[in-house]
């Protein structure tokens, strides 16, 4: 195993205020190490959203440190939070959160303009990731007129096309059937196969097993168990 | 075409009636201001329009007199007095005031006499379109403007009325020559004009000085003030400052004028804060999308920014083509809008800042985006 590309290490963090004020993640660690997809699974409210924004860099801890590549994001400000997950996170969303205005294209060449990547060579990088999740021939299609498992297959297209290390999905198959939840899943699983890339999946779904290096269970704003998948039964590396 | 300039296009023009409102509210806002604006340039030149067109170096005026319509009167022994002056080339005599007019019909109508020599300096009509300035020579001659023809009860050159029971006749017509005050001008030789406004005959409203091309028109200035009496000496700018604020401050029109366009400029500020408000709370999803991936903040506050800058051109095209069309409207009024190039470029850039400025309150909102909406919505 390599290095981790993301860090969780004892997180602590509340949510709400006032008397709504609950302590959501209770001292959770979790690395994530190059070339694993990990399953985050657990009963609703336990905490699973939580711990993947502060891993995403999209919130800062009460507590504990967050490590990307080895560096603590402790003293960063918003805006170095933005450019952290520009740089190294792709999110992927239950509810896909694609741009209606814009074409399956333009969205994915979105995740790269708000680099500053407006070149050519950017374009074509769009095209490719599009071709890579099977939709080329999607790609002066408006969101509406795709199926939801289309449009996460765009959201996929568009965590990935930066290169990101680490990828991010809360509950990627929640709103699509087994075979489009399949299809999204084998794609993950692909990326995860590079050695610099990682993935870190929320689930409840079952179906996401066969595709897991690593499950890791939360309860209750602590982890409960971890287990390492056997690779004989898995599906996706072999 | 940027994709920043698309998301924005894209989001603006997505939900039409909103972006109707929009631009109806940029359009009659700009509207309201360049109405206002184009009447104060109107009044502006207008009150200033014999100043302009005397081309004297120098006026002497009665101490005290406000602005150009103020019927005040001097010595003209102060005329040979100042061509004693070192440096006046020329100095002619202008006399002006109220005169009533008796149509034709035996009904009077108030006039405002100008009065000045036929040759050399002096306050002569011009745009003249029909007869001749010239003629102004013949005995009881007038030029009139044309547009004021039907309240004199004339209808051309030839024609005949009676001011102060002596016979004048129509010799020349002019167009575009309007007072505000909407009395009409009525342009003569001298010394009808003071037989008509009752001015005795070693009197005048105004003496005009030209200076000779040599001569230092401020030493000049200086000299005729040390030389004369009961009079000040001012430059055509000077006396056109003095009647422009007179008329437009002293008598509060210009204030009101700038009170209305005040008020256009606010009520377009809020219409267009208001709808661009509205649209980034309704796209927020998206803007909280925009910030989870990673776009800097300056990323989205341009995005909002081209949909107000864009929502500016658009409004500002449909205002300035019904400024254009009241412009031509009015151009025959007494009180004109006129719309110049430069108040053109200032409308254009007020209704930029007044977009943008809009702007700031939905960038407040997006300011403080929480990214992490992505997981709830
Ligand atoms: N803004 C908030 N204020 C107060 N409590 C909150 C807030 N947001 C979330 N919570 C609580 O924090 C806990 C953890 O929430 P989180 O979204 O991380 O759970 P989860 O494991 O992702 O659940 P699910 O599977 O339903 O998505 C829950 O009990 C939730 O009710
Ligand atoms: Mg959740």
């Amino acid at each position: 195993m390599s290095a981790a590309l993301l860090e969780a290490d004892n997180i602590v963090h509340f949510l709400g205020h006032g008397a709504g004020r609950v302590q959501v993640l209770k001292g959770v660690s979790l690395s994530l190490r190059g070339g694993e997809l990990v399953l985050l699974m657990g009963p609703s409210g336990s905490g699973k959203t939580t711990l993947l924004s502060i891993m995403g860099c999209l919130m800062s801890p009460a507590e504990g440190t967050v490590r990307v590549a080895g560096q603590s994001i402790a003293e960063a400000d918003a805006e170095m939070l933005a450019k952290l997950r520009r740089d190294r996170i792709g999110f992927i969303f239950q509810s896909y959160h694609l741009f209606p205005t814009l074409t399956a294209e333009e969205n994915i060449q979105l995740a790269l303009d708000v680099r500053g990547e407006r070149s050519r060579s950017a374009k074509k990088a769009a095209r490719d990731v599009l071709a890579t999740v099977g939709l080329a021939h999607k790609r002066r299609s408006f969101p509406l007129e795709l199926s939801g498992g289309e449009q996460q297959r765009i959201a996929v297209a568009r965590a990935i096309v930066g290169k990101p290390s680490a990828i991010l999905a809360d509950e990627p198959t929640g709103a699509l059937d087994a075979e489009n939840g399949q299809a999204i899943m084998r794609l993950l699983a692909d990326i995860a196969k590079d050695p610099s890339r990682a993935v870190l999946v929320v689930t409840h779904d079952p179906r996401t097993l066969p595709f897991a290096d690593r499950i890791v269970h939360i309860e209750d704003g602590r982890i409960v168990r971890e287990e390492t998948a056997n690779p004989a039964r898995k599906v996706a590396n072999s | 075409m940027s994709l920043k300039f698309r998301l924005a296009s894209r989001n603006l023009f997505h939900d039409r009636l909103r972006f109707i409102a929009t631009i109806i509210g940029i359009v009659f806002s700009i509207v309201l201001v360049t109405v206002q604006m184009g009447l104060y340039v109107g009044f502006r030149q207008m009150v200033t329009t014999m100043i302009d067109h005397a081309g004297a170096d120098l006026w002497i005026i009665p101490a005290g007199t406000k602005c150009f319509e103020d019927p005040s009167l001097l010595d003209e022994r102060q005329r040979f007095r100042a061509l004693a002056v070192n440096g006046v080339a020329e100095v002619t005599s202008v006399v002006i005031g109220y005169a009533q007019w008796r149509l034709p019909n035996r009904t009077t109508t108030p006039v405002f006499m100008v009065g000045s020599e036929l040759n050399g300096l002096g306050l002569h009509p011009w745009n003249v379109v029909a007869g001749r300035t010239d003629d102004l020579a013949i005995p009881g001659a007038v030029a009139v403007e044309q547009s004021y023809l039907p309240r004199l009860g004339v209808s051309g050159p030839g024609d005949k009325a009676e001011i102060r029971d002596r016979s004048v006749q129509v010799a020349a017509v002019t167009k575009g020559i309007r007072s505000f005050t909407t009395t009409p001008y009525v342009f003569t030789e001298l010394d009808r004009a003071r037989l008509s406004t009752g001015t005795p005959s070693n009197k005048a409203s105004y003496l005009l000085v030209r200076v000779a091309p040599n001569a230092d028109v401020d030493q000049v200035r200086r000299d005729l003030r040390a030389g004369l009496t009961d009079v000040e000496v001012l430059t055509g700018n000077e006396f056109r400052n003095r009647s422009r604020s007179f008329w437009l401050f002293g008598t509060g029109a210009g204030a009101a004028l700038f009170a209305g366009a005040l008020l256009g400029f606010i009520v377009g500020t809020v219409i267009v804060a208001q709808t661009l408000y509205s649209s980034t709370k309704d796209h927020l999803n998206e803007f909280a999308t925009l910030r989870a991936i990673g776009s800097p903040g300056r990323y989205i506050y341009e995005v909002i920014i081209w949909q107000a800058v864009l929502s500016a051109i658009i409004g500002f095209s449909g205002a300035a083509a019904i400024g254009a069309i009241v412009a031509r409207m009015t151009a025959e009024s007494a009180l004109q809008v006129v719309v110049t190039p430069a108040l053109t470029v200032a409308l254009l850039l007020l209704t930029l800042v007044m977009c943008v400025g809009s702007a700031i309150a939905a960038i407040a909102k997006v300011v403080r985006i929480d990214p992490t909406l992505v997981f709830t919505r």
